[in-house]
């Protein structure tokens, strides 16, 4: 059984297709990340599951039950909304137990839900307070805590930290990472930060213009990006994507870019391939991560270049250098306690177990 | 380099710009109390007025104050002098304007929410279209709906009574209501609806529970702007009603132009006072939420 399944859905508004053919299944427990940049369709995604939209094409299954047609109230989810979204005009109590009022839940076990549940987010003292008087860490914890007393089957999160300051943000992510960890709660989370996937999911579902280009685990989607579209967008700085082609001999295949004058090979024989296909001539991007390029030299197999730098970003614990290879740009990460001197040629050493390669017209991971 | 100021020279220049931040200052006042005594000077004269006697308003004293306090004016235009027929006095229709007030303020103030609220937080296909034709009704003239309408209170069987004011009135302010509250919800976040709608809550409970608690300033807003129309408006209320089911403003007209005999100036502007008395009142009591809800944009939550 699969708490939460999404079957071929489709959502366009008018003309504009905004879903196309989605498919996503959730195990029980399980904290599933949308990620994806504004306007990719994350949102309204988990507009859908929730029910406060309706589907053009396709199913949503909860616990097995198609839910496409039932009421928000009643699909047992329960939402947490970028604004917190709490009623002004009650308190922190009101505000808790609205919906369990609404579910004509008897009063002895709205009361014990209600005591349970504040003392676990630690909001017991605030009951009586209104939300303009609360900081936005306590806002962010009621908004939780009303959520949580309704006992849902899923938990929605619709961007709930992108409102904070950058302290508190990383605060509030332990502190939800803390609670999932507590509860083994099945949860769906929309954001467009990274890190904030990267921390937090068991799964990312990464989203670009209506289509989920990947969904797995954020190791794998770290490691083996399925296409260039997920190698750019995770990783700050992001991969470096070098243009250039597969050549082969006898013995061995080898990357070579697209300057020819350079003319540095880079053997790629220990690379695992999706499936077996020609690569002699294949044009591809040869993906290596900033912090895969080493300045000495760290495993038996790292290979060796000789590369210019011709720009250095210090940002405090790293820095972020630009080398020139083959006139593309390749950046690499460094500590800041290194030197490295500009317009000077340097040894580097790739990381080749690290490296991904994509074809460079259907920018799929071969 | 520039040579270096001296203290004394320094001492010097900050003397100077006191006096003429003084100076300016007694200006900005001069023209201040200027404007506030143009403003105030018709009400001091009409108050005066109503306070004295037909005699020594005779003697041409306009500006002077009464020789003293005689409040028989007042008590003439409110109640009448006691004869029978041609007496008009304004009480009877004072009521008749609250009875109209009343309700129209009430009803076209909650349509307008509910109005708003639907444009805003439960939007559909053509909305925009509703809302720029409701628009459309805040800019057409009254004059040209006199006819049609006066048909329809007809048919309705309500024309020249208390209702019939009513109902034209509260249809004639929807428009502005509608503009106010749409407005306002606008800029309430609509995370808010959606997370009741999953709490459970339905359109009215939304409305009432979560919405209309935090309207009290476009309330305000809406409520002084449709008392102040409604009770001063002539048009309709000259058109749509005459004799005993009229509002004060049209009684105040008649009363003023129509006497036969001689122009009584006190009782006049005594009954003009009183007809503008309680809007006056309605500014005083909620003129403070007023400009705070005109101005209040965005709903802190």
């Amino acid at each position: 059984m699969k708490t939460l399944k999404i079957e071929d859905l489709s959502k366009n508004f008018g003309s504009t297709e905004v879903l196309k053919k989605i498919n996503l299944e959730i195990d029980e427990g399980n904290f599933l990340v949308l990620l994806g940049p504004s306007g990719c369709g994350k949102s309204t995604l988990l507009n859908i599951i929730a029910g406060l939209e309706t589907i053009n094409e396709g199913n949503v299954y909860i616990d097995d039950y198609n839910v496409s047609k039932v009421e928000p109230k009643d699909r047992n989810i329960a939402m947490v909304f970028q604004s917190y979204a709490l009623y002004p005009s009650m308190n922190v109590k009101e505000n808790m137990i609205f919906g369990l009022k609404q579910a004509k839940t008897s009063k002895e076990k709205i009361e014990e839900q209600l005591k349970k549940i504040s003392s676990f987010l630690q909001v017991d003292e605030l009951l009586n307070r209104k939300p303009s008087q609360l900081s936005g860490g306590q806002r962010q914890r009621v908004a939780i805590g009303r959520a949580l007393v309704r006992e849902p089957r899923i938990f929605l999160f619709d961007e709930p930290l992108s409102n904070l300051d950058a302290k508190l943000r990383i605060e509030m992510r332990r502190e939800i990472k803390k609670l999932h960890q507590k509860l083994k709660t099945t949860v769906v989370y929309v954001t467009h930060d990274q890190t904030e996937a990267m921390s937090l999911g068991t799964k990312i579902a990464i989203m670009n213009h209506g289509v989920i280009q990947q969904n797995e685990t954020p190791e794998i989607i770290y490691n083996k990006p399925s296409n260039t579209f997920v190698a750019d967008f995770i990783g700050s700085p992001s991969m470096n994507l070098i243009k250039g082609k597969l050549t082969q001999n006898s013995e061995n295949t080898f990357f070579v870019a697209k300057d020819e004058k350079n003319n540095i090979q880079i053997p790629i024989s220990n690379y695992e391939f999706k499936e077996k296909i020609e690569l002699n001539d294949r044009e591809v991007f040869l993906g290596i991560r900033p912090e895969h390029v080493y300045f000495k030299k760290t495993n038996d197999n790292d290979f060796e270049v000789k590369l210019t730098a011709n720009l250095s970003e210090y940002i405090g614990h790293e820095q972020i250098i630009t080398f020139n290879y083959s006139n593309q740009e390749m950046l690499a990460k460094f500590p800041s306690t290194i030197k490295i001197d500009l317009d000077k040629e340097m040894n580097l050493f790739l990381d080749l177990s690290q490296i991904s390669l994509f074809d460079k017209n259907s920018k799929e991971r071969i | 380099m520039q040579a270096k100021t001296s203290l004394a020279a320094y001492t010097q220049l900050e003397k100077k710009s006191k006096v003429t931040n003084m100076l300016l200052r007694w200006f900005l006042y001069f023209v201040l109390i200027l404007f506030a005594s143009y403003f105030i000077f018709p009400l001091y004269v009409m108050i005066v007025t109503s306070l004295k006697t037909m005699e020594e308003i005779r003697q041409g004293t306009l500006l002077t104050l009464p020789s003293e306090l005689n409040f028989d004016s007042w008590a003439v235009a409110w109640e009448g002098r006691g004869y029978g027929a041609g007496d008009t006095f304004l009480k009877p229709y004072f009521w008749n304007s609250i009875k109209m007030v009343v309700p129209a303020v009430f009803f076209s103030t909650f349509i307008g929410a509910m109005t708003g609220y639907v444009l805003t937080k439960w939007r559909f296909k053509g909305d925009s279209w509703v809302f720029l034709f409701l628009l459309f009704g805040c800019f057409i003239p009254f004059q040209a709906i006199l006819l049609p309408m006066a048909r329809t209170l007809g048919v309705l069987g309500i024309s020249n009574s208390i209702l019939g004011l009513v109902v034209v009135h509260t249809v004639y302010g929807i428009p502005f209501t509608t503009l106010f509250f749409r407005n306002y919800y606008v800029s309430v976040p609509t995370e808010l609806v959606k997370a009741a709608r999953i709490d459970g809550a339905g359109f009215f409970k939304i409305f009432f529970k979560i919405l209309l608690p935090i309207s009290a300033p476009i309330i305000v807003v809406t409520v002084i702007w449709q008392f102040t129309q409604i009770w001063n408006d002539f048009l309709f209320g000259s058109t749509f009603s005459f004799g005993k089911a009229a509002p004060i403003q049209v009684a105040l007209n008649n009363m003023v132009l129509s006497s036969t005999s001689v122009k009584e100036y006190n009782v006049d502007m005594a009954s003009a006072i009183i007809a503008g008395i309680p809007t006056l009142i309605v500014y005083v009591l909620a003129g403070k939420y007023f400009i705070r809800g005109l101005t209040s944009g965005a709903v802190k939550g």
